[in-house]
């Protein structure tokens, strides 16, 4: 059985982590979970995010959900926005492609351009 | 919607939208009665006796992007079609309570699908909200509540990945424990 005593050995483990970290948050990621998104498999999207981020220590990024971001035929989407206000919207998303924007965008820098909303649109 | 793990997803967005600091699910499944039952309790803003009449229509939505809404009028048809139905009450101010149920041995029954995923993606997104998840098989139950986990953590954020994993964990024995020899799907 889990135990609650497993989770203060997990918040000790942690506590130390923590206190190490800096902690301004450069990048949100926003991933659509309107009903269309749901369907489409934004909740898959949004647990590859989660665990590609962790598994590359990545500490200042924080990843969170909305209802609606619009189009149907788009979902999943993802939106990665940073500090002023500026954008990135990943359409089509997949667990897949997920991976490859923390490794690419989130951690290198270097925008997906070919899962963009802009590069879709201009297909 | 593939599953009802996914359905659960959705209309807990709608008590999000509706800015609810408190949504309760309640997932039963009793099999004397052939009944499984999903409901959905929060503290948002609610709706009017007249909005409520005509909500599980699709051309009713307050949402901006899209003309339609498809949330409910999905979960209502994924009811009926096996033999349950969708049941809302609501009060402007006040709050919704959904019910939604099923024949569990109808041969159009969703499956349960991943009920930890739901919650784990819930909280990680929405660490301000209070979960809470109660599974009952009509002899026992499991409760979970995202707050009082959030307590013993003191200080450590919930949305720390080792604790959505030991979350994920601890639901996943839930369903289990509670579903496991009741619904077919989940192993015991
Ligand atoms: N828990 C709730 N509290 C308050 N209002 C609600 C709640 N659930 C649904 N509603 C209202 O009912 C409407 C229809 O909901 P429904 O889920 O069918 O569609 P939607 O959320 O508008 O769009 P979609 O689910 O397709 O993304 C919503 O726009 C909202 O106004
Ligand atoms: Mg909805």
């Amino acid at each position: 059985m889990k135990s609650i005593a497993e989770l203060e050995e997990i918040r000790k483990k942690t506590l130390e982590q923590i206190n190490m970290r800096k902690n301004n948050e450069r990048l949100r990621v926003v991933v659509g979970m309107a009903t269309c998104g749901i369907a489409a498999g934004a909740r898959p999207v949004m647990n590859a995010l989660l665990e590609e981020l962790k598994r590359r220590n990545v500490n200042d990024v924080s990843v969170t959900m909305t209802g609606c971001i619009g189009v149907c035929k788009l979902e999943p989407i993802v939106e990665v926005i940073n500090p002023d206000g500026s954008k990135v919207t990943y359409v089509k998303m997949t667990p897949e492609k997920a991976v490859r924007v923390v490794a690419e965008h989130i951690v290198n820098g270097r925008i997906c351009r070919d899962y963009t909303i802009g590069a879709e649109e201009g297909k | 919607m593939r599953d009802l793990s996914l359905h659960l997803l959705d209309i807990i967005q709608n008590s999000i939208a509706a800015k609810a600091g408190k949504i309760i699910t309640i997932i039963y499944a009793n099999k004397l009665d052939d009944e499984l039952g999903i409901i959905v309790e929060d503290n948002g803003h609610g709706m009017d006796k007249e909005f409520l009449d005509k909500v599980t229509d699709p051309f009713v939505t307050t949402r901006k992007t899209r003309k339609i809404g498809i949330g409910l009028p999905l979960l209502k048809s994924s009811s009926e079609m096996a033999g349950g139905k969708l049941d809302i009450d609501s009060a402007r101010g006040k709050g919704t309570i959904l019910k939604s149920t099923f024949k569990i041995g109808h041969i159009d029954r969703l499956p349960l699908g991943d009920i930890s995923d739901t919650f784990v993606s819930l909280i990680a997104a929405r660490p301000d909200i209070e979960f809470e998840l109660k599974l009952d098989n009509g002899e026992k139950s499991f409760l979970f509540n995202s707050f009082e986990i959030k307590k013993k953590l003191d200080g450590v954020p919930i949305t720390e990945y080792e604790v959505l994993s030991w979350l994920k964990e601890f639901i996943d024995e839930g369903v289990k424990t509670i579903f496991g020899g009741v619904l077919n799907e989940v192993d015991s």
